[in-house]
């Protein structure tokens, strides 16, 4: 490992980005857009949009970089940039360390923009502090990173990249205590939602809101990055230097 | 040596000897690209063994020392030829001055701010065998690397080849292109996963008694099924 090829990594994934301008634009906009429409959506039920406002904060970038990491490291499979830069001399951990520095800068603009819109002219009350908020998004962005990284090892066509949105977010999305409280679960899934790293980020995020900065905040950022560097480590154990 | 359940290079043995420019040479799907993966490195092999620069094939250490070029460019489609060429110098160690030549080596220097996959497959594929120049290997794996290139700047690619093995480096580059086996200075002959015959040009026209290489070759693959 050595950080000067990681941060040449993450310039190079960059200026990709820079040349793909409608794709960063997307992945900015989006999320206020759909924040906003929220807010109006529960125009009649403030109560509602302070509930899941929050959570929501937490869950877009973790979405938005896991389709957009599962595709960029596809195609760096496809396109045989992969195996060539595993046939130089360069560690595959700073080849990783470049992909979340890149997508970590791009999650934490998204999150700044997000958070700015929605704490400021949408009206969402949060009691903790708005660099927590910031801090817990990014975090689920690089979460969202690397659960992306290590599925694009199963997927052989883009096609199905895009398919293990539905497959690997939606289910998480149903049981982390979003539409409906966890306890008011059957108890199976709720044994599920206790091993789902999402479970933890909207957690985390509704108590940052609640201002409740304890040990089970802790925790739960500490269940984020756990969950975040074993998927990085099971990513990395895809990147194989020798193939059939 | 097994590949996608097939066994597809039985049993074979060769040497390479340095500076100079080797032509592995042969009908599609012979197993050309099988073997220049396991010269790499990439291929994982069930079998034998491969030494390069003397140590085994795909080690750390040699890394630096043996550049490869697939068939596929790979390259960055959505950057620029300079800026791939300056990820992949940052990789190897080369500095802007490195990549300038290498950039005038395969003729894109006029080229080199223009996106890659704005450019024509001939240039593509040049894009690609200059980083693979980036390091200045020891010994450079070429995979068809003047496929769908025009004539003059075929003949171009061939002296650069050249002067890289004068300047000590060793070529081990395939193509089913006959008339370019008269360029080389060894040829590796292979059909079917099997090495027909390791000769030098003026030794195949002897041996067969013909004097154009693809005629050559044609007889060596009847006699050889006699």
């Amino acid at each position: 490992m050595n950080g000067l090829l990681a941060v040449a990594t993450a310039r190079r994934v960059l200026s990709q980005l820079r040349h793909d301008p409608r794709t960063v634009a997307l992945i900015l906009v989006v999320p206020c857009v759909l924040l906003t429409l929220m807010r109006y959506v529960f125009d009649a039920q403030p109560e509602t949009f302070q509930r899941v406002g929050a959570a929501t904060l937490g869950i877009f970038p973790f979405t938005v970089m896991f389709v957009v990491t599962s595709v960029a490291t596809l195609r760096e499979r496809t396109t045989g940039t992969l195996e060539r830069l595993l046939t130089m001399p360069i560690a595959k951990l700073d080849l990783l360390m470049g992909y979340a520095l890149a997508f970590g800068l791009l999650a934490a603009l998204q999150a700044l923009l997000a958070t700015a819109l929605t704490l400021g002219p949408l009206g969402l009350d949060v009691r903790g502090s708005t660099a927590w908020v910031i801090v817990v998004a990014i975090l689920d962005g690089l979460l969202g990173m690397a659960l992306g990284l290590f599925v694009s090892a199963f997927a052989a066509t883009e096609f199905q990249a895009v398919q293990f949105l539905p497959a690997f977010v939606l289910p998480q999305l149903l049981l982390c205590g979003l539409f409906v409280a966890r306890d008011d679960m059957a108890p199976v899934l709720r044994w599920i939602s206790d091993v789902l790293p999402l479970t933890y980020a909207v957690e985390a995020m509704a108590r940052v809101q609640a201002g409740v900065i304890d040990h089970l905040f802790a925790r739960d950022v500490a269940v984020i990055a756990g969950a975040s560097v074993l998927a990085l480590a099971l990513g990395a154990a895809t990147l194989r230097r020798r193939t059939p | 040596m097994v590949r996608g359940g097939t066994v597809v290079l039985p049993d074979l043995s060769f040497q390479l000897e340095s500076g100079t420019v080797i032509g592995l040479l042969g009908p599609s799907g012979c197993g050309k690209t099988t073997l220049m993966r396991a010269v790499v490195g990439v291929q994982i092999v069930s079998g034998g063994t491969v030494t390069v620069l003397g140590a085994p094939a795909g080690t750390t250490a040699l890394r630096p020392r043996v550049g490869y070029v697939t068939q596929a460019p790979s390259v960055y489609a959505d950057l620029t030829v300079r800026q791939n060429l300056r990820y992949f110098a940052s990789i190897l160690g080369a500095g802007n001055e490195g990549i300038d030549n290498v950039l005038y080596d395969v003729d894109l220097t006029e080229n080199a701010d223009r996106l890659v996959s704005r450019l024509s497959g001939g240039q593509r594929t040049r894009v690609s065998l200059a980083t693979a120049l980036l390091g200045a290997p020891e010994l450079l794996v070429l995979d068809e690397p003047t496929v769908g290139l025009d004539p003059v700047l075929r003949h171009d690619l061939w002296s650069l080849f050249h002067r890289l093995a004068n300047g000590g480096a060793t070529l081990l580059i395939s193509s089913h292109v006959m008339d370019e086996a008269a360029q080389c200075d060894r040829l590796l002959l292979m059909r079917e996963g099997e090495l027909l015959a390791d000769t030098t040009p003026d030794e195949l026209r002897q041996r067969t008694g013909m004097d154009d290489l693809a005629e050559a070759f044609l007889k060596l693959i009847q006699d050889s099924a006699a």
